[in-house]
């Protein structure tokens, strides 16, 4: 399948202001020589713990905030250096859902001018009756009642705000949509419905999802392939079955076996240890500090990303012998 | 397995007795809990989920009436001791408060005091209960406990120096640190990921063992209930529909109430409950799960199941139960 979306070496830095006597400045590295790639009518998700840098990635997609090394190749054009003037255009093919849905949308614009809003904006539609019909159609789709258009969003519950946000963000007929954590302010009934929701609309629309979550149950079940995230670097890359069948990464399987799950399983040893700050990257592997596995190697080298392993790790747990093959 | 049983054989350490919470509003009254009473004995680890709404935080709040100054009307009785604590003084209910039932609450950010430093925090309970005489060894002690290496240097500091789940770390401390018989956690963990998480859950259960301390865990996630809790309180709109043991609920067939049934397919497959949690304003005659329910007949909507004991250890408030044999699925 083409691909929608090329990431390559993509670095994001944010110095910190010197402070008074401060000689050095220092820099939160939030995100460390991404590749990654979206094919056409792909769910790539996106997991990690808070702070690994992938709410700053779905930023830089968007180019909310300018990616400080790299490329983004969207569709075959490079936008790596697009100014906002150029970008509007492709604001209507790349949408994003947001977290939040109580701080997402405006409590002084009713439902139907959040939807239509951008219609306006991008002048996509042609009469006052194409625009009704057009927010009337997609209403319809996201499961929002026609009559709650002319309410205003404190009205609503949080999974019936998400659904707001979902249909502002589809309105546009966008190819890539990123969920930034689309689904993990709701309820586990209501989660369960937006989950389906999102299902169904990338199916029927054929859309790509960046799903940005840190929800495993949630990623298992919508995922076609899983990036995962730690400290600004992409540890693994691989299929939805692969992954959690057989992960290659040790924070992979940490992140696996920590999600509280009601299956009867064994105890299973957790995770020691925090994330660590991303201002002094450490010299070797990011996850040395954690990893029940690591060993002298991994805290002087940094693992480069390994195809044959799909992950960035000296001994990752999917190949034979714990060994990779590249250090024989 | 002697000691599990002679602890069964206690009495119960916390009686909840027909608690109500009712929130007086503009457009009528709001029954954030209606009517729930349940049991705790010592050592215990009960778990009470519900969805955002259902009254579970109310719940907590009520038993150590932190809601007293708030617009809430509460009533019914919480004995514990042999004393309800409704009809207690103030002064009385500040000697149980934080050393006999403590609290962790779920924002550590915003539960801790920005302007005391941690060891600060911890210490005033100590001192408040047990004197200043070494209050300060005990709370680094406790830091240590609670799983903070350098607890010596943690004592110092202010908690927005500290991560998410060292200030929870902290909270537990906190709360464990006048070794209470109850800990009341209210969505504890809820704010931190899941690596922490599991960090902190495995925390709370140590320290629940070891100091035979009774547990009430407040949370959403099913998942947490599966690997922590013995009994669960299933609450929907803020009153009880099921209580359950772990054992009944997740590895047996037992028939389940179809919310509580209903939640297990949306936590793991995401199999959605069709409709939301209705307005508090607009309770029915009936069951309330009734619009929601796919057993649903029409005395549902009539007549309110009561909670009754359908076997040991095991009460529900349905007419139509489901599960044990394969749920039929809507």
């Amino acid at each position: 399948m083409p691909k929608i979306l090329e990431l390559k070496n993509i670095s994001k830095t944010f110095p910190i202001p010197k402070k008074l006597f401060q000689k050095k400045e220092l820099i939160v590295h939030a995100v460390n020589n991404v590749n990654i790639d979206i094919h056409e009518g792909e769910v790539l998700a996106l997991v990690g713990e808070s702070g690994s840098g992938k709410s700053t990635l779905g930023h830089c997609i968007l180019k909310l905030t300018e990616p400080s090394e790299g490329t983004i190749i969207y569709k075959g054009q490079d936008i790596t250096h697009y100014t906002t003037k150029d970008m509007i255009p492709l604001r209507q093919q790349i949408q994003v859902i947001f977290q939040d849905p109580y701080s997402s949308l405006n409590p002084r614009m009713n439902i139907s001018s959040i939807i239509g809003e951008a219609l306006l904006e991008h002048k996509i539609t042609k009469s006052q009756e194409e625009y009704q019909n057009t927010i009337f159609r997609i209403a319809e789709l996201c499961g929002i009642p026609l009559e709650h258009l002319d309410r205003f969003p404190h009205q609503f519950s949080g999974g019936q705000r998400q659904r707001i946000g979902i249909a502002r963000a589809l309105v546009l007929k966008p190819s890539l949509v990123i969920c930034d954590e689309a689904v993990s302010a709701l309820d586990v009934s209501i989660k369960a419905q937006i989950i389906q929701l999102l299902m169904k609309l990338q199916k029927d629309l054929k859309l790509s999802y960046l799903f940005i979550s840190h929800d495993m149950n949630v990623v298992k079940h919508i995922a076609d392939r899983v990036a995962v995230m730690y400290l600004g670097n992409i540890v693994e890359v691989a299929s939805k079955e692969q992954l959690f069948s057989n992960p290659a990464h040790p924070y992979t399987k940490a992140l696996i076996d920590s999600a509280p799950s009601i299956k009867k399983r064994e105890k299973i040893p957790y995770l020691q240890g925090e994330i660590p700050s991303n201002i002094h990257l450490p010299e070797g592997c990011s996850f040395a500090s954690r990893c029940p596995k690591a060993k002298k190697k991994c805290t002087l080298e940094r693992p480069i990303f390994d195809s044959y392993s799909h992950s960035a790790c000296f001994y990752p747990n999917n190949t034979i012998n714990g060994e990779n093959h590249v250090s024989h | 397995m002697l000691l599990t049983l002679k602890i069964e054989g206690n009495m119960s350490l916390l009686e909840v007795k027909n608690l109500k919470v009712h929130f007086p509003s503009r457009h009528g009254i709001i029954k954030a809990v209606n009517n729930i009473s349940f049991s705790l004995s010592s050592g215990e680890v009960l778990a009470i989920v519900g969805e955002s709404g259902s009254g579970k935080s109310m719940t907590a709040l009520s038993i150590l009436r932190l809601l007293d100054g708030t617009d809430a009307q509460t009533s019914g009785q919480i004995i514990y001791d042999n004393k309800d604590l409704y009809t207690l003084k103030e002064s009385a209910l500040e000697k149980i408060r934080g050393n006999k039932i403590a609290m962790v609450f779920q924002e550590p950010m915003t539960s801790l005091n920005p302007v005391f430093s941690i060891g600060n925090q911890i210490s005033e309970s100590l001192i408040i209960h047990e004197g200043k005489k070494g209050a300060k060894e005990k709370a680094v002690n406790m830091l240590k406990l609670a799983g903070i290496a350098d607890a010596e240097i943690v004592y110092d500091k202010y908690p927005h120096q500290l991560s998410g789940g060292m200030r929870q770390r902290a909270m537990i401390a906190m709360a464990l640190s006048c070794t209470p018989t109850i800990l009341i956690a209210d969505e504890p963990t809820t704010a931190l990921d899941t690596t922490i998480q599991a960090q902190i859950l495995e925390l709370i259960r140590k320290l629940q063992r070891q100091f035979n301390t009774a547990l009430i865990l407040i949370t959403h996630d099913l998942g947490i209930v599966a690997e922590t809790a013995d009994n669960i309180i299933i609450l929907y709109c803020g009153e009880i529909v099921e209580k359950i043991s772990t054992q009944d609920l997740f590895y047996k067939d037992t028939l389940k109430h179809p919310y509580t049934q209903a939640l297990l397919d949306s936590s793991e497959e995401m199999i959605p409950i069709q409709g939301n949690i209705p307005s508090p304003l607009e309770i029915s005659e009936g069951c309330l799960f009734a619009p929601r329910c796919s057993f649903a007949k029409e005395n549902c909507f009539l007549e309110k199941p009561e909670l009754k004991a359908c076997a040991p250890n095991h009460y529900r408030a349905c007419f139509y139960p489901c599960g044990g044999a394969p749920c039929p699925k809507s």
